[in-house]
């Protein structure tokens, strides 16, 4: 296997010797975005329970809460959606502040369904 | 907001008790990054002209040799960094103090062990292991009492820490709300060397690194510990160009702007490895490729051993590197990493090998240039090319992910090589394997700092659908104290608040009242009997829990140098001493003038039947700083001088001072020649027209009252204390 490498890699080092310094400077960059690309798109659309937390967080709710919200929100299969964006729908279902709705989902999680329509 | 503390007085401690008031309403001063200010023109101290160098501090500690130069404390030209981080914070911000004072604006907490693996955030103030327990409480604290530190040295310091892990967006919003300066973040390191999930890490990092750059935080990447781990870490700088690469594209990709981006880089070899051959065009490939980028040079780690001094030149050379190249922070590194928790004087040690390096080679680009032709240039070619080649084959394989499954990265042989010990991840597993979620059509995230797609409406500040968010309005974060009631600081600072408020002293290292101690000895035998010889004495001498620490074989059968530490197990009570009064010597200027004036001779002899000399020496030789050098003449009698003769011979020559040593002392005689000067000396008449001084290990300060002769001088006395005393005696006398 290493020796193919080592070929291939002889093949690679007769084209890159010809770039000057600042086309392989060129190259190197472009590589880098080519690689880091179909993963910030991956970024883009995915999000992850920290991240939903951490939103939390910027809402004002605590660190200890936010852990119990988010992971009820999962539970309900609607991270997707956006824990924020649930609490803020919430809120407004209910009538209260978000914090208030984040304290909603903890005492009963059940608070959530039927929130978003096509959630069965 | 929470009142503002009164000013540090450098003569006196820390009050930890008053820093943890009021954290709940406290808030940063400022957030963001802080440089150095270089005058472009250069700064000039004392006697000299430098010319890459920071305004100087309000208040700090010099190198060692500084109080031959005017004590001027020249500041390097990067933010110089010093890692603190013992597992108690407010021990730690004692530390952070002296490496304040010693120079150092980057201070950098290092979290507890196995943070990176907890699911949220820790709060409250718990004791860490192998670092400090990250939290909204101890940043609070930390961040408060660096505020007070700042204050009293004159300069902004940067405050530190890591957002890594699987809570990495929550530890991102933290430190932006809470204004922590710098961090580091590479979803890399992450992957490879804390086997978290490879997806869930990039997803993170992302959002982590986008709110980063809302809260002005300094990256720096991880890539260097491809080097720390790689069994030949010089074999894998094509791989570290790559990663460096990689972290960068991605950070700017998540919004972070290139002046907030820092690359990690470490001279990656070590003597007696020939070390220029490979970092040196190492440091100039990458700067050359990162040209836009900060770099934050890091000392090397890897082939760090228990020898302090090997540490601290292999940590010279590394910062003979930055200079001839380029740095924008100059990491430190405490020299005794190898052998244990950085103690609190080896983070000092740290900063002085980059403060002297730097005061003394400063300008060298000026005088000196890399030779960019020949064998360097062909090695700089050389680990582009191959990093490029990597990238190409990353691509090929079916992009990153899949190299990272191939176990492409931190294999110990030099790309396109491979020894197959690479770290290999896959894609469904790691930590939180399978955690994260697709965002649906209509997902929306109401905050500031969001990256990735978000239904909120562009036009508004995301934040105002939601009533605001903590990073517009830090009235809306909800402080949490405590959750435990026993693993707390306030417990901890219970039990040593008599070594820090009360009257009794016990050495430490890390912590109050650790009472570790280090006892340096040669001991000559071969290294299994010196190891268990060292540790017996250590026992001996009342030292609990010895270990030898470092040894050094001086030769296989000679003997051995050895470092043994213990912990003393009794307090001293801090009234119990007395303090010798100090002496405030006369300025060197003055002294010279007064002895020019007096002409001042003197007869100098060791009395008694006594054939030392060696002390006496030293006390009138210029070679030695005695005090031919400030112009006394003397008469040098010998050894085993009677008194008589001392006496006659100041008749004869006329001189001002008689200076008699004695070193061999049985039965008080050096007490008993002491008087016998002073009575002579009256019943020749001549006691008003000489100074009479006497020294000796054995002799005390306090002597000369008892003994009737003018001043006494014991250990570690030196020429100026002895013409110090007689321009004294002089002057009282109305001679000057």
């Amino acid at each position: 296997m290493t020796d193919e490498r080592i070929k291939q890699f002889e093949i690679r080092h007769e084209r890159l010797k010809e770039l000057s310094d600042d086309e392989l400077k060129a190259h190197f960059w472009d590589l880098c975005y080519k690689v880091v690309d179909p993963i910030v798109e991956l970024a883009r659309t995915h999000t992850s329970p920290s991240i939903e937390r951490s939103i939390l967080l910027r809402m004002g709710i605590n660190s200890h809460k936010s852990h119990g919200i988010v992971d009820a929100i999962h539970q309900a299969g609607l991270l997707g959606k956006g824990a924020g964006h649930v609490l803020l729908k919430l809120s407004e279902k209910l009538g209260m502040d978000v914090k208030a709705a984040g304290d909603a989902i903890l005492e009963d999680k059940e608070v959530l369904n039927g929130l978003f329509a096509e959630v069965k | 907001m929470a009142k503002k503390m009164k000013p540090l007085d450098p003569n006196e401690k820390l009050d930890i008790e008053a820093i943890l008031e009021d954290l709940e309403d406290y808030r940063p001063p400022r957030k963001g990054w802080t440089w150095r200010v270089v005058p472009e023109e250069g700064v000039d101290m004392g006697p000299f002209h430098y010319r890459n160098m920071a305004e100087p501090l309000k208040r700090s500690i010099g190198l060692p040799a500084s109080k031959y130069f005017d004590n001027i404390d020249p500041q390097p030209q990067p933010v110089v960094t010093t890692e603190i981080a013992s597992g108690r914070f407010e021990d730690d911000i004692r530390r952070m103090r002296m490496g304040a004072w010693h120079g150092a604006d980057h201070l950098m907490v290092i979290r507890h062990t196995g943070q990176s693996h907890i699911d949220g955030l820790m709060e409250g103030t718990p004791e860490g292991v192998g670092g400090v327990p990250i939290t909204r409480k101890q940043i609070r604290a930390s961040r408060k009492a660096i505020d007070l530190i700042e204050e009293e040295v004159g300069r902004p310091i940067n405050f530190h820490s890591y957002v890594s892990g699987v809570a990495g967006p929550e530890v991102a919003v933290l430190f932006a709300e809470e204004g922590i300066n710098g961090a580091h973040q590479d979803p890399q390191y992450n992957i490879l060397y804390r086997n978290i999930n490879m997806y869930r890490s990039f997803v993170d990092a992302a959002e982590a690194k986008k709110v980063m750059a809302a809260g002005g935080i300094f990256q720096i990447d991880g890539a260097h510990n491809a080097n720390a781990t790689a069994k030949a870490g010089w074999l894998v700088m094509p791989e570290l160009l790559v990663q460096h690469g990689i972290n960068c594209a991605f950070s700017i990709m998540a919004g972070m702007p290139k002046e907030l981006i820092g690359l990690s880089t470490v001279p990656p070899n070590s003597p007696p490895a020939p070390k220029f051959w490979y970092d040196l065009p190492y440091a100039v490939a990458l700067r050359e490729i990162f040209s836009d980028f900060k770099m934050r040079a890091q000392q090397n780690t890897r082939y760090i051993e228990s020898s302090i001094e090997e540490a601290i030149r292999t940590h010279t050379i590394d910062t003979l590197i930055s200079m001839l190249t380029s740095a924008d922070i100059q990491s430190t590194i405490t020299p005794d990493e190898g052998r244990n928790v950085p103690w609190h004087y080896n983070n000092i040690r740290g900063v002085q090998t980059v403060k002297q390096t730097w005061a003394a080679l400063d300008g060298i680009n000026e005088m000196i240039q890399i030779k960019r032709d020949g064998p360097l240039g062909e090695m700089v070619r050389d680990i582009k090319e191959r990093a490029v080649a990597f990238l190409e084959e990353i691509l090929e394989v079916g992009g990153y992910f899949a190299a990272v499954q191939k176990g492409f990265f931190v294999d110990s042989a030099q790309y396109p090589e491979r020894t197959g010990d690479g770290i290999a991840r896959q894609g469904d597993g790691g930590v939180a394997a399978g955690s994260i979620i697709e965002r649906e059509p209509d997902y929306m995230a109401p905050v500031c700092a969001h990256f990735g797609n978000n239904t909120m409406p562009a036009e508004l500040e995301p934040c105002q659908a939601s009533g605001g968010c903590t990073l517009c309005d830090p009235s809306l974060i909800t402080y949490i104290d405590e959750f435990d009631e026993e693993d707390n600081v306030h417990k901890r600072l219970e039990k040593t608040w008599d070594y820090r408020k009360g009257h009794l002293i016990r050495p430490e290292v890390e912590w109050a009242g650790d009472g570790t101690v280090l006892l340096e000895m040669m001991i000559p035998e071969n290294e299994d009997y010196a190891r268990e010889a060292g540790l017996e004495i250590a026992r001996r001498l009342g030292l609990e829990d010895p270990q030898v620490i470092n040894l050094m074989v001086l030769h296989p059968a000679e003997g051995c140098f050895l470092e043994v530490k213990g912990n003393v197990t009794f307090d001293i009570d801090r009234r119990d001493l007395k303090i010798p009064e100090k002496v405030v010597l006369l300025s060197e200027d003055e002294i010279k003038d007064a002895i020019k004036k007096t002409g001042l001779t003197v007869v100098a002899g060791t009395v008694g039947e006594d054939e030392h000399s060696v002390g006496l020496r030293e006390i009138l030789d210029i070679k030695h700083g005695g005090i031919e050098k400030y112009g006394v003449k003397y008469h040098y009698l010998g050894t085993s001088v009677p008194i008589e003769k001392m006496v006659d011979a100041a008749i004869e020559t006329g001189a001002q001072a008689i200076l008699i040593s004695t070193i061999i002392s049985h039965n008080d005689v050096h007490r008993m020649n002491m008087r016998k000067l002073d009575e002579l000396c009256r019943e020749k008449g001549i006691r008003d027209k000489v100074i009479l001084i006497a020294g000796g290990t054995q002799v005390s300060p306090e002597m000369a009252e008892e003994t009737g002769v003018d001043a006494t001088f014991g250990r570690g006395c030196k020429g100026i204390d002895v013409v110090d005393a007689i321009v004294k005696q002089m002057k009282e006398r109305g001679v000057l």
